[in-house]
């Protein structure tokens, strides 16, 4: 006995059965240098392509807005980190205000030396930057097991006759520890060398001081678009172009209006929720710290547990494939990152993990989104002892 | 002393390697892996502090490393 009815519901069946499993919730623990766009930064891009589609560099009326809106984005950030807006450029990448940063001054203070003094852990573009543009004259401090330069050692650098600029990021993004900022800013204002702070990982999270003399950010780390960074360089330092000539000067050929507008935008609402977030993501990730470092045995977790970034923990298993593990814990819907040489394509392991003399393979590293909930990193806590299990037990690591 | 060829292996097996030629071993027995994977400069003696031996020589060659480890 059939109605049409029965063989509707017979073909839903078989369509049901036969439809792929549905994919789990993804939760973002990855967001370091490229966050979910927060929904105010896309509004004010959507809104300024409409507004600022013009060439600010052209005299006519919609030329003109889109400079009215681009100066408005450097001045809601330099708002934000304590600077004139003259003193803000707006970068393509985090990676060029870096490398701009580096070679602008490495050029302009030429003729007091070519030395630059970088910390070990500092991002890749700057430490490159460093050895391009000072070769042999450059200095790297080391740090200790927690990441962190010692301050003294780094002044003693700094106070070296011919050094032409020194680096030291706010916080690294990898590991999250704080560094001495205050006391070799200090140490830098006495030997009369600028110092480039990197707080590409910190701007948005955490209190970021007004120890420096260039700073450089990243917008896609605190919710807005890729493809801005922020360099703001004091009045007084000096330094020098190293490429061909432009109308704008440090970052040939500009930005684009919409991101910068963005991002000045995300800054804005990030900084708003800054201190409630960073209360609630330290409690996160403290809990990820003690819960990991309690269910999973042969584990490094790494990095300051209290000097940190608020959102922001790393660590690394013994015996364990790093690939593996990301995509083990991607298949269960656990976005996460990973220092370890094989998660890389340069097949070196980060060299963060490295300087500080813990384990690189096995690792995995959370930069916890604003609006991560408990249930997130315990879902995430909760997966992660037996999917560790599963990658140990594949190399038949057992008992080693 | 026992030599473990890790060469042209992918971090982690060069440490999976000494810890096996590890487990057996007497205190004060030396063990030196070789290996061709930089990693393996930075999670030997990684490991072996997380399991209370020490390094006692750390060398490299033409992309070839040689760790030596004192069971402890």
């Amino acid at each position: 006995m059939s109605s049409p009815a029965d063989d509707t519901a017979a073909r839903t069946d078989v369509t049901d059965a036969t439809a792929p499993r549905r994919a789990p919730r993804r939760v973002i623990l990855d967001a370091g240098g490229r966050a979910p766009l927060l929904p105010e930064a896309r509004a004010a891009f959507v809104e300024a392509l409409d507004q600022g589609w013009a060439d600010p560099r052209r005299l006519f009326s919609e030329g003109r807005r889109a400079r009215m809106l681009l100066d408005g984005a450097r001045e809601a950030i330099a708002g934000v980190v304590g600077a004139r807006t003259e003193e803000i450029d707006l970068a393509p990448s985090h990676v060029a205000a870096l490398h701009a940063a580096v070679r602008s001054v490495a050029r302009g203070r030429r003729r007091v030396g070519s030395g630059v003094v970088v910390g070990a852990v500092e991002r890749a573009a700057v430490l490159n930057a460093a050895a391009y543009s000072a070769g042999d004259a450059r200095v790297v401090v080391p740090v200790d097991a927690t990441g962190r330069v010692d301050a003294a050692t780094f002044a003693a650098s700094v106070g070296a006759p011919g050094v032409a600029l020194a680096a030291l990021q706010h916080a690294n993004g990898e590991v999250g520890t704080l560094q001495p900022v205050d006391e070799v800013h200090a140490a830098a204002r006495a030997a009369g060398v600028p110092l480039l702070v990197d707080a590409g990982a910190s701007l948005g999270h955490t209190t970021v001081e007004a120890a420096w003399d260039l700073l450089a950010a990243d917008a896609g780390d605190w919710g807005g678009p890729g493809g801005i960074g922020v360099l703001a360089t004091r009045r007084g330092v000096r330094r020098s172009p190293d490429g061909p000539e432009d109308d704008d000067r440090w970052f040939p050929g500009g930005v684009s209006v919409p991101a910068a507008l963005a991002a000045a935008v995300a800054l804005q609402v990030a900084e708003q929720r800054r201190v409630a977030e960073a209360q609630r993501l330290r409690a996160l990730v403290d809990r990820v710290r003690a819960r990991v470092a309690a269910e999973v045995p042969d584990v490094d977790v790494v990095g300051d547990p209290d000097r940190r970034l608020p959102h922001v923990v790393t660590f690394s298993c013994l015996y364990v494939d790093g690939e593996a593990l990301v995509t083990a814990l991607d298949a269960e819907g656990f976005a996460v990152g990973s220092g370890s040489a094989c998660t890389s394509s340069a097949l070196e392991p980060s060299h963060v993990l490295a300087a500080m003399g813990v384990l690189t393979h096995g690792n995995v590293r959370l930069a916890l989104p604003p609006g991560t909930t408990e249930h997130d990193v315990d879902a995430f806590c909760d997966a992660l002892p037996r999917l560790v299990a599963r990658v140990r037990s594949a190399l038949g690591v057992e008992g080693l | 002393m026992t030599v473990v060829d890790a060469r042209g292996l992918r971090c982690p097996a060069p440490v999976i390697r000494i810890a096996r030629a590890a487990r057996d071993a007497a205190p004060g027995t030396r063990i030196t892996v070789l290996a061709t994977d930089p990693a393996a400069v930075h999670d030997v003696p990684a490991w072996a502090r997380m399991r209370g031996h020490a390094v006692v020589s750390s060398t490299e060659a033409d992309g070839e490393y040689a760790l030596t480890v004192e069971i402890g």
